[in-house]
């Protein structure tokens, strides 16, 4: 597999950050940034990093298995994490995830048929203070209202007809 | 980046947020001309067991959950062993109601630096990784960022500003997994691995990261040793409760008028900041009740609030200070609903490798939902609870102590609200849309 310049420079960084022989410890970063590049942990990926690092694509799966952020499928173009943990339950977050399911017309991690966006009802993102709080891709968007979503989703579509 | 910041309040007492408000505040220039390493630079001048002292004096205490004396846990380090020591910092900040560490890496990362320069000095190591949860992405480029800087201007790499000293410090992501906040699981998570914990003893002083001595704190921990040895320990000490010195970071979130980061003396009353720094309960409501230091944390009913805000004081109530999130209940909170909340996020994050946690989480979720639903019988609270003292103290990290304790002290607390749920709800059992649950035929 080739990955762009810029994946491959940030491994060789990577690969320098352990200690002599543990260069294994890569392997959760490594899969994290390709998956951001080719779009999910397909199998060609795993095998890739498994050569890379030098252990069984196994060793790969397994970890691949236990991430939450790690997915082998795509996820939409802008991939709306709405957090529902308690901050946010307690300031509206149930409500916006409700409203997000129907204004998509997906639920929990479905991606709409454009492939425009994706949902996933996450857990605690570290934003209480800031509740209720989303993330659009890595994006933060915080004490956000039905209408700030609206907004978000309508300006992507917008953006996407424009062109 | 977005703003975290409001208008400081003259109740707080800033020591480690200092710097957050100045112009630029994450750039090392700003940093240096505002005694930037200064305690770094005055650390150079002491041997390890001096610095410890002095952190021991100041009795700082773990930030990150546990509240364990920082200064004791560095001490535990075998300086003598022949292998090499690292210093990890735990940047995974995935409790819920937790979001303190994330202000002062956006807004004082050289600070972080500074506290890791000043432990690894401490326990003589070369080598130092900051595990920063996968969702803080733009962090982790910055924290990159700085670090590369951090080199660039001789305060990272070999022979730190001629003193003779070399440290390496990189990032590392994780990619969405509360577990790997535990210490041990995070250490696995570090070398490649699932995030399962590791059986303890030994513990990451004796056998941590790539099997060599570690010591490993919370962010806002090694944050607070610059002012630990540069005002000295005392100083740090006085500013707390015996005991529990200096100051700390509450996030104050929920049904408050104004939630927020604000920087606090240890011993601060939980009342006043309710009331002062977060402005009182929000829409005019009654207080209800306080989540103190994250959900993994006993609830206090308002009646029990009325104490100061340190590690001993809270375990005298009946909880813990734990990481700082403070979330406040009004009167209106479905008490139900939030352990129901509470117990879906452990029973997600419940790492599988022991069967109490795995299967009480799962257990749990499910009935607790049923309830929530007003479905089940009056027995089922009982079995809540039961399954919550039985997962207690019986797992093998302390994630199953996690759930156990916000669920015993709910269903005892307001165990009336279970109870009035199942009452009004037998009348007429209506199940809420997209909700998964089988009605009980009786
Ligand atoms: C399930 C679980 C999750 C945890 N998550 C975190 C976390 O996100 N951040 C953190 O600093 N400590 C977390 N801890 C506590 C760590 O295990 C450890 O005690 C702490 O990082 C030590 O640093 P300190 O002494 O500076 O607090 C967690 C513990 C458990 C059991
Ligand atoms: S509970 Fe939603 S961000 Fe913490």
């Amino acid at each position: 597999m080739t990955f762009s310049q810029e994946l491959e420079s940030r491994f060789a960084k990577m690969l320098d950050n352990y200690p002599p022989g543990r260069q294994k410890g890569a392997v959760i970063p490594m899969l994290i940034y390709a998956q951001d590049e080719v779009g999910a942990v397909t199998p060609e990926l795993v095998q890739e990093i498994a050569k890379r690092l030098s252990v069984k694509p196994i060793e790969v799966n397994e970890v691949v298995e236990f991430y939450s952020m790690l997915h082998r499928t795509p996820l939409g173009k802008h991939h709306i994490q709405i957090c529902t943990n308690i901050s946010c339950q307690l300031t509206g977050g149930d409500e916006l995830w409700q409203h997000a399911c129907k204004k998509l017309g997906i639920g929990h991690k479905q991606v709409t048929p454009d492939g425009l966006f994706s949902l996933e009802e996450v857990e605690c993102l570290g934003a209480c203070s800031w509740a209720p709080a989303i993330q659009d891709g890595y994006e933060y968007h915080h004490h956000v209202t039905p209408e700030k979503l609206d907004k978000l989703i309508d300006d992507v579509r917008q953006a996407v007809k424009a062109q | 980046m977005e703003n975290l910041l409001q208008e400081p309040h003259p109740l707080e007492t800033v020591l480690i947020s200092r710097r957050f408000r100045l112009e630029n505040s994450a750039s090392l220039a700003t940093f240096l001309a505002n005694e930037g390493f200064a305690g770094f630079r005055k650390a150079l001048t002491m041997t390890p067991d001096e610095i410890i002292a002095e952190v021991k004096l100041s009795s700082l205490r773990g930030r990150g959950g546990a509240g364990f004396p920082a200064g004791m846990k560095w001490s535990f380090v075998d300086r003598k062993s022949p292998k090499p020591k690292y210093v990890v910092v735990n940047a995974d900040e995935s409790e819920p109601g937790t979001c303190k560490d994330r202000v002062i890496l956006q807004y004082d990362p050289f600070r972080l630096i500074e506290g890791v320069l000043i432990a690894a000095r401490a326990i003589g190591s070369e080598r130092g990784w900051i595990y920063i949860r996968g969702e803080y992405r733009y962090l982790i480029e910055h924290m990159n960022a700085v670090i590369a800087q951090a080199y660039a201007a001789g305060w990272l790499g070999k022979d730190i500003q001629g003193s003779g000293m070399n440290f390496d410090f990189a990032t590392q992501s994780g990619a969405g997994a509360y577990e790997c906040g535990e210490e041990s699981a995070l250490l696995e998570s570090l070398e490649g691995k699932r995030g399962n914990p590791r059986l303890k003893p030994p513990f990451p002083a004796q056998v941590g990261a790539f099997q060599c001595p570690t010591v490993l704190n919370n962010v806002e921990t090694y944050s607070a040793a610059p002012d630990v040895i540069l005002k000295g320990g005392q100083y740090y000490a006085d500013l707390g409760t015996p005991k529990n010195g200096g100051t700390r970071l509450l996030c104050i979130s929920g049904h408050v008028n104004r939630p927020g980061v604000y920087e606090v003396r240890l011993g601060m009353n939980m009342l006043q900041a309710v009331n002062a720094l977060a402005g009182g309960v929000w829409k005019g409501r009654k207080l209800k009740a306080i989540v103190p230091g994250g959900s993994s944390c006993p609830v206090l009913k308002a009646e029990e609030c009325d104490i100061p805000m340190d590690y001993d004081s809270l375990a005298k109530a009946g909880s813990m200070l734990g990481s700082g999130g403070m979330v406040v209940l009004d009167e209106t909170t479905d008490m139900v609903k939030l352990l129901s909340r509470i117990m879906k996020f452990y029973a997600h994050e419940s790492c599988g490798w022991c069967i109490p946690c795995r299967e009480g989480t799962t257990w749990l979720k499910k009935i607790l939902a049923r309830l929530d639903d007003g479905v089940g019988s009056v027995s089922d609270i009982d079995t809540v609870d039961q399954l919550a003292v039985n997962m207690f103290g019986h797992t093998f990290c302390p994630l199953g102590d996690a759930a156990a304790m916000p669920t015993m002290a709910i269903v005892r607390k307001f165990r009336h609200e279970f109870e009035a749920k199942l009452q009004s709800a037998s009348q007429a059992f209506v199940p809420a849309p997209g909700t998964r649950s089988l009605p009980i035929v009786k």
